[in-house]
């Protein structure tokens, strides 16, 4: 039998038999000064506890995933294969209409998170509609490139510097699209369950994927597309 | 959108939500606005000097849209993604350090080594070989 | 016989024809004969006693880390049988063909067998079991309930086994890749490996390797966030440190493997031109990039490895572990540099002098921290009580192969040396001795220190320790040989050979291999007695070694929720901190504890990536694009259920914690 003294906040526990204890040394004797070594009142973490690092963690797992593209981009990137290059192809006016689009998208995620802070559901609602409108412009003006550059004949097949453009631009459209179908998820969440924690911490995550794709564009617009000019 | 200050320092922005207090969200209006009006110059000088070619060395250029390109992230980093060194008791910040020097790591390391394999063994150059 | 010019067929079908079936090869009938019959008996089995319900929700659904680690455990043990039944037919094979013979396997089923080998070995024996043994030790180690994402660790452990299935199937259906486990282009590109079998190995490893990385995320966000109350990171037990540095690895490395193999996807599926030999693509990125995955995945192996023999020497001289703090450095700089020395794996490809020499020095370097490791190891033991239970024999048996293997590969750091001894058998040798003296090893003792936690018995000594002098002396009889023909200029991968006097050292090197699978047979004998006489072999304490760390504060195994209170900590050591100075175990006051439900998600999405794999290699559009927005779809459907956590009542909880208190109490 075990008994438990309580003097303030210390717990301080006496053992009168060897059994639970296996091979310890100074063995039944009651100290003052045997710590406490277990929580007696504990608060579990809160649930989502890891999530925020854990979705970093995955990010930078992303980051990683677009260096082998932009390594491969930066090694296979000039050759041309006597095809196209871009000086060719590249409408850098239509680029930087692109890339207001994803800012833009940005700063309106911005405010979907503001009124989130602010507990205000409609109006989350109504800036991630907005975040999404401009994202789906950013994919079409995109698409639309792409179809461009193909009817020229342009296509992946013809070089590897254009196999290596397609699939690292093409690559942050496939995330920025998932970015899409995700917060269309998380807009009928939200809509049905309203803010709480949970899809708060959904609305955090879908923030930082989705500000990652912007800087992941800022490498993409300034090695590929202003950088192929200068080349 | 006026509502949605909250009384916080602005001077570099927003903080991200606390993790363990879901509700330690500390985003400010301004915080955003800068971002966003820093990123549009540091968007707008890049395409400038390409497309308008008032740099007439390419070198410099290169060297000039890259520099911005660091800044607009680092920028994007601390107003958008609310990155500081304290978030995650630090281990966003040692993450993040973790990637990049992968990231520069794997970069350089390929272009490098690609470049010389290029030298060394690309088919024209079997003509010069002894 | 189907004939595939009709396009519905076609549609139907893909390029699958009754073709892929090999009814002409007898090793593979036989082998299929032998699956289908030892298969069958188990599914009989399990349905003959009414184990699938209790198999559905105690184990596949199960989001316990204790649970999935030992699932890990039983894929890896299942997939070494596999991976070392193509050892042996590569042994004998190498043993026969001689003096003229062309052996029993032809060129074209050589060619798979050691490219499975190794396929197999690293991604479905050595990860899993890696995986397997921190699922089951880190969350204990720590004093946390579980890992960070219980139903991601679920679903990681199912992708590892979709990945697996893959593999094994292209055994029956098709064939599998004939590169080599890496796969180098131009050959597999799909002007010269047309077939399915590259397309096998990409969506195997790519499946698996998703599993792995979000596994990678998963620990160290455990080991960061859910360690116990006072436990510091410099507090940390070493297997808990060796573990966060390996999932560091995995999650800085793994994205590099899935990028590189989407592009030869690309190449073979599209038509792009990243590694091709025209339209500027270049091959030897191919080779640059896999490595800068593969050399950081060698030190994702062994780092764990060294954890364990960290622990075991510690438990077993009854010592603290020499140098903690030089040990958790080590181990952060090996992690570091493993970064900076990819290029040594293809010295003579062609990067010239100064690239080489660069390399070359930061190899050698690399190898300094882990004779650091080697030095404390034998610190701890210095004037220690040592006691030789398997655990230790096997760490004996690690230090001394692995730091022959070691220097072996300072010697191979050489670039010059290297030149001569590229993909010789030198080279094989070298690896083989540091994965299976370093790795293999580390896993054995592992398995025979973690065994009892794990089930509440010991395993059998004596058949252990057969199986243990089987392994030692097979591995060295196996692989030394191979040694002497690497530096006498043999090179890898043949299949016939004309010189009568190399043909001695294949035959002590087969030898070798039969050593080694009466250590493997003895190994499975041990499990099975140990099953046996587990009452004998039980263990009633939770902690059978005298155990430093504080999985062996838990019973054997331990509960569900493994801590009723979270422990505090003061000391590295912690357990053995608290049997010090006195611990008492609280046997009232408990409160209920949430717990996370289990979940099926996780095992139809590994369904759903296997349906979806195998679309995309036959070329079944439809299967794949069900299989992919099944998946999607089951993936989306799973957030929507926001009720995951129940709570275990503090009764179940005051009712499992007397029962242990009675067993405890018994003992004595």
């Amino acid at each position: 039998m075990t008994t438990l003294a309580t003097t303030g906040d210390a717990f301080v526990a006496t053992r009168d038999t060897a059994a639970d204890s296996h091979g310890a040394a100074a063995a039944s004797q009651r100290t003052a000064a045997t710590p406490q070594f277990y929580v007696l009142d504990e608060h579990p973490h809160p649930a989502g506890y890891s999530t925020p690092l854990g979705f970093w963690l995955y990010i930078m797992s992303d980051c990683l995933l677009f260096s082998v593209l932009f390594a491969t981009y930066g090694v296979l990137g000039g050759n041309y294969a006597a095809g196209p290059s871009p000086r060719d192809l590249f409408d850098l006016p239509l680029v930087a209409v692109n890339t207001t689009m994803l800012l833009l998208s940005s700063i309106t995620y911005g405010f979907a998170m503001l009124a989130m802070q602010d507990n205000r559901a409609g109006r989350v609602q109504m800036w991630l509609a907005v975040t999404a409108f401009f994202g789906l412009c950013f994919i079409g003006i995109e698409l639309y490139e792409f179809a461009d550059f193909i009817r020229q004949g342009a296509t992946p097949q013809r070089s590897a510097f254009l196999s290596s453009f397609f699939t690292l631009v093409g690559t942050h459209g496939l995330h920025v699209t998932t970015g899409l179908v995700w917060m269309v998820t998380l807009m009928t969440q939200v809509a049905r369950y309203g803010l709480i924690e949970a899809n708060r911490r959904r609305l955090m995550c879908l923030s930082m994927f989705w500000h990652f794709l912007d800087v992941v564009w800022i490498g993409v617009f300034t090695f590929v597309y202003l950088m192929g000019m200068l080349r | 959108m006026n509502d949605a200050h909250a009384a916080h320092d602005a001077g570099h922005g927003g903080h991200s939500a606390d993790h363990s207090d879901g509700h330690g969200l500390h985003l400010t209006l301004d915080g955003y606005l800068i971002g966003f009006g820093l990123s549009v110059i540091l968007t707008a000088i890049p395409f400038g000097l390409v497309m308008s070619g008032v740099l007439e060395s390419k070198n410099a250029t290169a060297f000039a849209i890259t520099i911005l390109a660091v800044v607009q992230i680092v920028v994007h980093m601390v107003y958008f993604l609310h990155l500081d060194a304290r978030s995650e008791a630090g281990w966003n910040m040692m993450a993040l350090i973790f990637t990049a020097v992968i990231l520069i790591i794997a970069l350089t390391g390929s272009l490098w080594i690609m470049y010389h394999l290029q030298q060394n063994m690309a088919p024209m150059n079997m003509s010069t070989l002894p | 016989m189907l004939e595939n010019n009709s396009t519905l067929l076609k549609f139907i079908f893909g390029r699958f024809t009754l073709d892929a079936l090999p009814i002409h090869e007898p090793i593979l009938v036989v082998t299929f004969i032998m699956v289908a019959l030892g298969g069958t008996a188990v599914l009989g089995a399990l349905t003959y006693f009414r184990l699938w319900g209790y198999l559905w929700r105690e184990w596949f659904t199960s989001i316990d880390h204790k649970r999935i680690g030992i699932m890990y455990m039983v894929l890896g043990i299942i997939m070494l049988l596999r991976g070392f039944a193509d050892a042996l037919m590569m042994r004998a094979q190498q043993a026969l063909a001689f003096g003229g013979s062309e052996g029993f396997l032809p060129a074209h089923h050589y060619d798979q067998v050691f490219t499975a080998h190794g396929v197999i070995m690293i991604f479905f024996v050595a990860m899993p079991m890696i995986v397997g043994l921190i699922n089951i030790v880190v969350p204990l180690q720590i004093g946390a309930r579980d890992v960070s994402f219980p139903f991601l660790n679920n679903f990681s452990f199912w992708m590892t086994v979709a990945g697996a299935i893959i593999v094994m199937i292209s055994l029956f259906v098709g064939v599998f890749a004939r590169t080599g486990w890496l796969a180098y282009p131009p050959l597999s590109e799909y002007a010269y490996s047309p077939d399915v079998g590259v397309d096998y190995y990409i969506w195997g490893l790519q499946v698996a390797g998703l599993g792995t990385l979000l596994s990678g995320v998963n620990f160290v966000c455990t080991i960061v966030k859910l360690r116990a109350p006072g436990m510091t990171i410099m507090k940390m037990p070493i297997f808990t440190w060796t573990a966060l540095c390996t999932n560091i690895l995995i999650v800085a490395a793994f994205p590099i493997l899935t990028a590189v193999l989407a592009l030869l996807t690309l190449d073979r599926y599209v038509g792009t031109d990243f590694f091709t030999n025209d339209f500027g693509g270049n091959p030897m990125m191919y080779v640059n990039l896999i490595w800068i995955w593969g050399h950081p995945e060698v030190y994702i192996l062994i780092l764990p490895a060294f954890g364990v023999f960290s622990e075991v020497t510690a438990t077993f001289c009854g010592k603290r572990l020499f140098g903690y703090t030089s040990m958790v450095y080590a181990t952060v700089v090996i992690t570091i540099l493993s970064y900076l020395v990819w290029l040594h794996h293809f010295f003579t490809m062609g990067s010239g002098a100064s690239v080489n020499s660069f390399f070359g020095i930061t190899t050698m370097i690399i190898s300094i921290p882990t004779g650091a490791k080697m030095f404390n190891w034998l610190f701890t033991m210095y004037r220690g009580r040592i006691r030789f239970e398997l655990p230790m024999m096997w760490t004996i048996a690690f230090m001394i192969t692995f730091v022959i293997g070691g220097m072996t590969g300072v010697l191979l750091a050489v670039p010059p040396a290297d030149f001569e001894l590229h993909n010789s058998l030198f080279l094989i040798a070298h690896f083989h001795n540091v994965i299976i003296g370093g790795v293999l090893f580390g896993m054995f003792a592992g398995i025979n220190y973690w065994f009892p936690k794990a089930f509440g018995f010991r395993l059998d000594p004596f058949w252990g320790k057969l199986s243990f002098w089987f392994w030692v002396v097979g591995f060295y009889f196996a692989f030394m040989p191979l040694y002497v023909l690497g530096l006498m200029g043999v090179t890898r991968r043949l299949r016939v050979f004309d010189i009568p006097s190399l043909h001695i050292w294949f035959i002590i090197a087969a030898f070798g291999a039969l050593l080694i699978a009466a250590g493997i047979g003895c190994f499975l004998v041990q499990i099975g007695v140990s099953v046996l006489k587990r009452e004998e072999l039980r263990d009633t304490t939770g902690d059978p070694w005298n155990g430093r760390t504080l999985e062996w504060s838990t019973s054997s195994p331990p509960p569900a929720y493994n801590f009723a209170f979270t422990p505090i900590v003061y000391s590295a050591d912690a357990w053995w901190d608290m049997k010090e100075r006195g611990y008492h175990r609280p046997l009232t006051g408990f409160r209920p504890i949430p717990m996370p439900r289990n979940t099926p998600t996780g095992i139809i999405l590994g369904g759903l990536s296997v349906a979806f794999s195998f679309g995309m290699i036959w070329y079944i559009w439809w299967l794949a694009a069900l299989g992919f927005i099944g998946a999607i779809a089951v993936g989306i459907a799973h957030t929507f259920n926001y009720k995951r956590e129940y709570d275990f009542s503090a009764d179940d909880i005051a009712r499992t914690e007397a029962a242990r208190t009675h067993l405890l109490g018994a003992k004595a």
